[in-house]
């Protein structure tokens, strides 16, 4: 079951790669990308992990990655990211909230939405705080150079 | 005069990048360090999705681009990015980096629209089972997808409002996934639709709003966030027209 998953988020990821135009030479990495990311998720949920935590730290997974495969392919970090994230990204909800609403099912709608929005969120702060881990170590190295 | 086609080349860059959905702080960033790789160190940039200003000097004339259309084309920024790179580290003239620059801005798509067609396809079939869908409902996902992202691009050159070329969208992705499941083909189709719907979805606009918002470029920030809003919510009004009808 989880392999079916990894490759359906593999063709997933690389599909929207291609619709954003990412450069050929990196294709595959971006596929790779958004499959660590769904692994993260996906096991976290097996694990009963609520979905928001989930959706966080899978996008901090995303986030690392998508900076080791900036600096190793010299590229800007948004082409991994961008694919890497479009697994997580709460369509489905987002859906059945829309969904709702035209409904008139008001009351069901806004628990629904309020979900999308704290996964919205939860990717992008999974996001920056990779970013900033990032610059904290890039900060210490600097340090150590001066002082020595 | 030197510094006029510097300030044409920062600003043909920033333009480039802004259309191609670059994040904002790296446009201001690349044209800030073009600016000091010919020696104008005291640069003044502000990017909003909508316009670019430029001066090389605090009390200098200020220089403005405006920006019409935005697509997204990660293969444009990442050229863009290489090409600041090798100028600041002085590999590349003033005429040779306008030079290339031209080159990338005259560009097309990386891949064909078929390929990408099938990609967006492919990618919906992909959703669908994510969103625990049946592998019974991989094909006909990857037919609606189809449709709703070839209508997309194609309503998006007739129609020049945007909104309503992606209402419009959704709304022939809504009846012609109601049309699968009615001749058979598909089981559910919520998590047809959910699946199909997903290349239309702003997710690229939402990550870099909320990064630009985090970073404190609130007017991009904010800017971006209305365009998702409108993006997402003409898609979602758009699907579920197929609902009132039906009902």
């Amino acid at each position: 079951m989880i392999v079916e998953q990894l490759l359906v988020s593999f063709i997933a990821a690389a599909g929207f790669a291609i619709i954003f135009n990412v450069p050929r030479r990196v294709l595959w990495q971006c596929g790779v990308v958004g499959t660590l990311g769904w692994l993260v998720y996906t096991l976290l949920r097996l694990l009963t992990i609520d979905t928001i935590v989930a959706t966080l730290l899978s996008a901090v997974v995303v986030a690392v990655v998508s900076q080791i495969f900036a600096k190793w392919f010299r590229t800007p970090i948004i082409i991994f990211n961008v694919s890497g994230i479009i697994p997580l990204v709460p369509g489905g909800l987002a859906y059945d909230a829309m969904r709702q609403f035209v409904e008139n099912n008001y009351d069901q709608a806004i628990p629904l939405a309020a979900r999308v929005i704290m996964i919205s969120g939860a990717i992008a702060l999974g996001l920056i705080c990779s970013e900033v881990i990032n610059q904290m170590i890039r900060q210490a190295k600097w340090k150590k150079y001066v002082n020595t | 005069m030197r510094q006029t086609e510097v300030v044409e080349i920062c600003l043909l860059a920033g333009k480039i990048m802004l259309q191609s959905g670059a994040e904002t702080y790296r446009v201001e960033d690349t044209m800030i360090r073009i600016a000091q790789a010919f020696a104008i160190e005291n640069a003044q940039v502000h990017a909003t999705p909508t316009a670019i200003m430029f001066g090389y000097d605090i009390t200098a004339p200020t220089h403005f681009v405006r920006i019409e259309e935005r697509a997204t084309d990660l293969h444009k920024v990442s050229q863009v990015n290489s090409i600041s790179r090798h100028v600041s580290s002085q590999q590349l003239s003033i005429e040779e980096a306008d030079k290339q620059l031209r080159q990338v801005d005259q560009q097309r798509d990386t891949y064909p629209n078929w390929v990408q067609l099938l990609a967006a396809a492919f990618a919906s079939g992909g959703f669908t089972i994510m969103f625990d869908g049946r592998w019974s409902d991989f094909i006909p996902a990857v037919i609606v997808g189809g449709i709703g992202y070839g209508m997309m691009r194609y309503l998006h050159n007739v129609i020049k409002i945007r909104f309503f070329a992606e209402f419009l969208a959704s709304i022939l992705l809504g009846v012609s996934a109601f049309f699968v499941v009615q001749i058979g083909w598909g089981l559910e189709i919520d998590n047809i639709i959910i699946g199909s719907v997903m290349p239309l979805v702003p997710g690229l606009l939402i990550t870099n709003a909320v990064r630009d918002l985090m970073a404190g470029h609130l007017v991009s920030g904010i800017t971006k966030g209305a365009e998702a809003f409108l993006t997402a919510f003409a898609i979602g009004a758009g699907v579920s027209i197929i609902f009132f009808l039906v009902r």
